[in-house]
């Protein structure tokens, strides 16, 4: 073994496995992809004329999108040189993420569902006035 | 006229003007001595002519061996700037009750607990754990490098460069003084309209980075550059716990980046993410930030918990007990402390079935915890134990940390939450761990792996008196503060009322604080008594402890190619092994490819901290050309394809010879 520096980067390249313009190419494709996905929400929470509920789905979607786009594109998952461990890896980012999206969502509705909306409030403090 | 003279200086030097110097004699005195260290070591390395010196053997150095001794000193330079905040905060509390004021105004008390808290989790104990990381790791794994060099030096040139960044905020301008994470809304424009907020924010931010990029270089290295026969479960533990703690980096701090990148957005550009009003939800800041700063705490621990899997069986001539067990246990400290930041912040508001899940879920990691402790003291359990001063921490961790997490496991439960949150009592719990458990682990590893590194023991004398100030210094600042807390005294308090009675003991815990300073004393002169006497403490055989993996077999000081002909691995503990068989290695020596010197790590982080610095200061000017800059350096790094030079075979030879001639000497 000449060097271990060399192995890992050479590792890194054949597990890529495909001549250069194709990576190029996937590294573009994968870019104008984010670039697109990213824009297309801002746009459509600028300019779309879609109701709440619809608009938050419609975001989530571009979001998870994109999400699998740059592992695709990015992170060249499907292409890997050791499948269990990568696997393994794979699951470990899609358990963690999940954790903590669900999680949030779950904490900050929980939250939500406690505190008073901001109408209310007014009502309440208009009716306890002057008692 | 003078209004042009205006608008120039506000491009030139965006908020930056005379105001920005500190404001009353403390401050001066702080900022004074920030100024003066790096004039001394200046003159210092000018009357020495140690400049090119100090550029062939430091700047440029890709050798993890040097850049886990810079993380070091970084960190030990930190411990002594957090320790000074101590001890003010300390004389403060002791001083401000009724009509004395002590000798603080209450911002600037608040900016030096935040200091103290930021400089003491991000450059002291991640700072202790990267170095002895970089020392160790790969020799354990048997390997002559981390996976990627280039990015380590520039993990460590950021980790740096970030550290700088605190300390320049005592000289112009000041820091944040909203506690050590900063949450909204008083972290926000409104309510901290000077830079302290964006100081802090930027200084984590190149750390931060720093940090990810070393972990995913660290489990890289562990899983393609162990040495041929170390499967998985013949890896030493420290290695198991380094991978375990890099995972939780990679999936942690990239949440810490995405979340400060939010604030900085609504401090600078004026967004709404976290703010009272416009639609943004502080909470959600809160809720993000735990989500790192959970992680954060086992990604300290976890490397403790190695150092002490080595010392404990090193030091007890046994093997680790249950090795499966810690392996497993380790797993599930890196799931489960995922699941549990809600336990931060019970207070908030949620529901009693989220308070209730967390609760739950923070008391089952107790567990694994648990196990780890107990496998250590069955390693213990008839072994021939050697009390040297490595396993004396272990001892005094394994005191601390249960009490500490004992207290842990109490506060998990919601009810007893609601009474003790950001009550003196959670101070005194999370120092138990972090201190107790993260920080005498680290001092031991640095007494236990010193010869390795320097080819000389650390002092045995003034290590133990350096152990028992720590430990009586520690307990006896920290127990107080427990009282403290059950009696209501809240964290991060500038003063109180003479009749609650709590002077006294905060008066002792001043008295234990100031022990720990003796003990810190205690050390430095540990080093230079070390250093000055390595004569008489010389380790020649490259095993001084009779040590049981890879890296005592290589003599010390190790050489920077760290070994000379790989070795190979049949089992755990393999350097016992071999001991045992007398293995001779008779291979030939090969050629070994090892990284050229360069500047260019060190120049993309200073290229960071400029960009840092002048966000900070809205001089955009200076941020667009110091992101021009990262940039070129990274393509001009790219584009370099002679990035190793070869040590031929037979030079490798004569090095090794001279070196186990020098042994047997």
């Amino acid at each position: 073994m000449k060097s271990q520096t060399r192995t890992v980067a050479a590792d890194v390249m054949v597990s890529l496995h495909q001549p250069e313009e194709a990576t190029l190419k996937k590294y573009v494709i994968g870019f104008t992809g984010s670039l697109v996905l990213t824009f297309g929400a801002y746009l459509l929470t600028q300019y779309g004329a879609l109701s709440k509920p619809v608009m938050i789905i419609v975001l989530a979607i571009l979001a998870l999108s994109q999400f699998v786009l740059q592992l695709i594109y990015f992170l060249h998952v499907g292409k890997e040189f050791s499948p269990r461990l990568k696997l393994l890896v794979t699951i470990f980012m899609v358990l963690i993420v999940f954790i903590l999206v669900a999680g949030s969502i779950w904490i900050m509705d929980n939250l939500k569902g406690r505190m008073m909306s901001q109408s209310n409030m007014v009502k309440y403090m208009n009716s306890q006035n002057g008692l | 006229m003078l209004h042009v003279l205006d608008l120039m200086a506000s491009f030139w030097l965006g908020q930056l003007n005379l105001k920005a110097l500190p404001p009353n004699p403390i401050q001066w005195f702080g900022a004074s001595l920030i100024i003066l260290v790096p004039i001394m070591a200046a003159v210092l390395l000018t009357v020495t002519k140690r400049w090119r010196w100090l550029y062939r053997e430091w700047i440029t150095t890709q050798d993890p061996k040097k850049i886990g001794v810079m993380y070091i000193l970084v960190a030990f330079g930190m411990l002594l700037r957090g320790g000074a905040d101590v001890a003010l905060i300390k004389t403060q509390q002791a001083l401000s009750v009724g009509a004395s004021n002590g000798i603080l105004s209450a911002s600037h008390f608040q900016q030096i607990v935040t200091a103290h808290g930021t400089i003491m989790i991000f450059f002291v104990a991640m700072g202790l754990m990267f170095g002895i990381i970089n020392l160790i790791l790969p020799l354990q794994i048997g390997s002559r490098d981390v996976a990627f060099p280039f990015l380590n030096a520039t993990s460590f040139w950021l980790f740096f460069f970030g550290m700088v960044l605190v300390n320049v905020s005592l000289v112009l301008g000041d820091f944040a003084a909203t506690g050590w994470l900063a949450y909204p809304p008083l972290s926000e424009l409104r309510y901290s309209p000077s830079v302290g907020v964006d100081y802090w924010i930027w200084s984590l931010q190149i750390a931060g980075v720093g940090s990810l990029l070393a972990a995913i270089n660290f489990i890289v290295t562990i899983l393609k550059m162990r040495v041929k026969g170390m499967n998985f479960m013949k890896m030493p533990m420290f290695v198991w716990s380094v991978l375990g703690s890099m995972l939780l980096v990679a999936f942690a701090f990239p949440i810490l980046t995405a979340t400060l990148t939010l604030l900085a957005l609504d401090r600078t550009l004026g967004m709404h993410f976290f703010t009272s009003g416009a639609g943004g939800n502080m909470m959600m800041y809160v809720n993000l930030i735990w989500a790192w700063g959970h992680p954060e705490v086992y990604i300290l621990i976890l490397p403790a918990f190695g150092v002490f899997s080595e010392v404990v069986a090193t030091f007890s001539k046994k093997r680790l007990f249950g090795y499966t067990s810690m392996v497993w246990a380790i797993g599930a400290i890196v799931l489960l402390s995922f699941i549990v930041w809600l336990h931060h912040f019970f207070t908030m508001g949620a529901g009693s079935d989220v308070n209730a899940f967390f609760g739950i879920m923070t008391m089952v990691i107790a567990i694994p915890t648990g196990v780890k402790l107990f496998n250590w003291l069955f390693t213990m359990y008839r072994g021939r134990i050697k009390l040297d001063s490595p396993m004396l921490w272990f001892i005094g961790f394994v005191v601390i940390f249960t009490i500490g997490g004992m207290a842990g496991v109490l506060m998990a439960v919601p009810p007893i939450d609601f009474q003790l949150h950001n009550s003196l009592f959670l101070v005194a719990h999370f120092h138990m761990m972090i201190v107790g458990g993260v920080v005498f682990a680290d001092f031991a590893a640095i007494t236990y792996w010193f010869p390795k590194i320097f080819g000389f023991k650390l002092n045995e004398t003034l290590g133990r008196w350096a152990f028992w100030l720590w430990l009586v210094g520690f307990l006896t600042s920290f127990i107080p503060l427990y009282i403290l807390g059950f009696m209501g005294a809240t964290r991060r308090l500038d003063h109180y009322s003479a009749s609650l009675g709590w002077q006294q003991l905060f008066i002792v815990s001043g008295i234990g604080a100031a022990l720990i300073g003796a003990g810190v004393g205690v050390q430095l002169l540990q080093f230079a008594y070390s250093i000055y006497k390595r004569k008489d403490n010389l380790d020649k055989t490259g095993d001084p402890w009779d040590g049981r993996s890879l890296e005592w077999s290589l003599p010390s000081p190790v050489p920077f190619y760290n070994f000379a002909r790989l070795p190979e691995v049949t089992s755990r503990d393999a350097f016992w092994e071999a001991k045992k068989i007398h293995f001779k290695d008779n291979r030939k020596y090969e050629d070994i490819e090892i990284p050229k010197n360069t500047p260019l790590a060190f120049l993309i982080a200073l290229m960071a901290f400029l960009f840092a610095f002048s966000v900070v200061w809205h001089i955009w000017w200076v941020a667009t050309m110091a992101l021009l800059a990262i940039i070129v350096g990274l393509i001009i790094r790219s584009m370099d394809e002679q990035t190793d030079y070869v040590l031929a075979a037979q030079e490798v030879e004569k090095l090794d010879k001279s070196h186990l001639k020098g042994a047997r000497a």
